[in-house]
């Protein structure tokens, strides 16, 4: 027990509990990515997809309600560590040099926070609608809501698109260190695979940056267009 | 060589202290860099003034004493050398240098550049030993230990207890260290009956000290002069894991 109450108030957990909740939160985004190159394939497949996750009903909310509970406990987590560290050294150095620590691991907290930021625009702008009412009043041939001329709607505004680009290069900067920190965190670090891990963490943040920005670019470009009949309010 | 040197100065922990700027001449590339703070000394006390406070002991890389951050980087920029080992010939004539104390909240400056680094002794006595009966000395060998696992204990063994990774981590974590001290032990079968018991305590003390936490910067790795590698992070994330999932109950002293 006494052991128990020292895990929970220790240093050493914060770091797991930002590796837990990092790891789901990296298994979440490439599913999204995945679920979102459905765009590819054509406003039926798309709106099909959204259709089903809808149907999933009381399991979605489920879903929805754990990914937010991991995405809070990470925001937490580090803001509480980021407090811890900030203190443990109140006299800064006049002259500072690094010789080892990337930028990306350096800049967490700054690329986390604008992450934080534009997943909450994110929700307003797709989700909820807040930013743009109309697209709840788009549906499809066959009655559905039409997700696929939502997103294409939404990415047709340029700066809008700007903007999730950005936010994904991000993204993919604060994965480059976060993949490969988790390893080590949860205790993983053996020479042998070390390479390995480092190319994991690369490949894994690029595919998800490739991935998410191919719609918003392949909207600027023409390749996604809209489907004809769908009016522009 | 003659040399433009910006030291921190500070008369006491409460003092505010600042950066003071100084020249020396006269400098001799095969002076070790404690040897050039000498000969500033010697000067700085023929004029009457205070000379410049700085930890030293066995002057061969060794004891863990000596402690400034040369440029930013603790040590200075040699690899794996202690900033007593570290040798003028490593500048050049008209240099301009920054010197700074090991700088963390749980290393607070005595005076200059000394800083009281008593936390990593308290971690210590917290778990850094092994419990043994007195008695005659046991025979070399008796117990088997592969050569691989001594290899890695003895790594780990090699920590002098200088704090440099403390000063070079950007969150003034002292994982590296502790790890160490954790990991040296976790090797061999004589550290294995309070090995669970030894991970929970350091750590726990570790936290008491305030000391920021690893974010895996691995500055740390970089500037520490005896090459400890962050896998023994890795292998203390484990074990604390290991021993708070599975250990009833953390003995405190
Ligand atoms: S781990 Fe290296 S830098 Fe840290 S105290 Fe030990 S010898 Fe010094
Ligand atoms: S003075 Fe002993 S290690 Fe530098």
């Amino acid at each position: 027990m006494a052991a128990l109450v020292r895990f929970l108030t220790s240093s050493i957990l914060s770091k797991i509990v930002m590796a837990a909740t990092g790891l789901v939160l990296v298994l979440f985004l490439l599913g999204h990515m995945a679920g979102n190159l459905q765009m590819y394939l054509g406003q039926d497949a798309m709106n099909t997809y959204a259709e089903t996750l809808q149907g999933l009903g009381g399991l979605l909310w489920v879903i929805r309600a754990a990914l937010f509970i991991m995405l809070v406990l990470h925001v937490i987590t580090s803001i509480k560590l980021k407090w811890e560290n900030y203190n443990a050294r109140p006299e800064q150095y006049a002259m500072r040099k690094y010789v080892r620590a990337s930028l990306s691991s350096r800049t967490m907290i700054w690329t986390g926070i604008m992450i934080f930021l534009f997943v909450t625009y994110h929700l307003l702008h797709f989700t909820i609608h807040a930013t743009n009412p109309a697209y709840g009043g788009l549906y499809d041939a066959m009655g559905r809501h039409d997700v696929y001329s939502m997103v294409v709607l939404g990415y047709s505004n340029v700066l809008i698109s700007l903007v999730y680009i950005a936010a994904m290069i991000l993204l993919a900067f604060h994965l480059f260190h976060a993949i490969e920190s988790m390893f080590q965190t949860l205790g993983v670090n053996h020479e042998k695979y070390n390479p390995f891990i480092h190319g994991l963490s690369l490949t894994v943040a690029s595919i998800i940056m490739v991935g998410f920005l191919s719609i918003p670019i392949g909207v600027l470009f023409g390749w996604i267009e809209l489907p004809a009949g769908v009016i522009i309010l | 060589m003659k040399l433009k040197l910006h030291i921190w100065r500070q008369k006491s922990t409460q003092d505010k202290g600042k950066m003071v700027t100084y020249e020396v001449d006269g400098i001799i590339e095969d002076m070790s860099f404690l040897e050039m703070l000498d000969v500033l000394n010697e000067k700085l006390i023929l004029n009457e003034e205070e000379p410049v406070a700085f930890d030293h002991d066995c002057r061969e890389g060794i004891c863990g004493a000596c402690s400034l951050t040369i440029n930013g980087i603790p040590h200075g920029p040699e690899k794996e050398t202690t900033i007593c080992q570290l040798h003028m010939r490593h500048f050049k004539d008209g240099d301009e240098i920054y010197v700074e104390p090991f700088r963390a909240r749980a290393f607070p400056v005595l005076r200059d550049l000394v800083t009281d680094r008593t936390a990593f002794d308290r971690i210590m006595q917290a778990g850094g030993f092994v419990s043994a009966n007195t008695g005659g000395i046991p025979d070399a060998n008796a117990i088997p230990i592969s050569k691989k696992d001594a290899d890695l204990a003895m790594d780990n063994a090699a920590c002098i207890g200088c704090g440099a990774c403390v000063a070079a981590c950007k969150n003034a974590s002292a994982m590296l260290f502790v790890s160490a001290k954790v990991a040296q032990y976790a090797y061999l079968p004589q550290g294995q009956t309070e090995r669970k018991r030894r991970v929970l305590n350091m750590v726990a003390q570790m936290d008491r000290e305030g000391f920021g936490n690893c974010t895996n910067y691995y500055e740390c790795e970089a500037v520490c002069p005896k090459g400890i590698s962050v896998a023994s992070i890795a292998l203390m994330n484990r074990d604390f894991l290991r021993a708070s999932l599975s250990e009833e109950k953390a003995l405190d002293r």
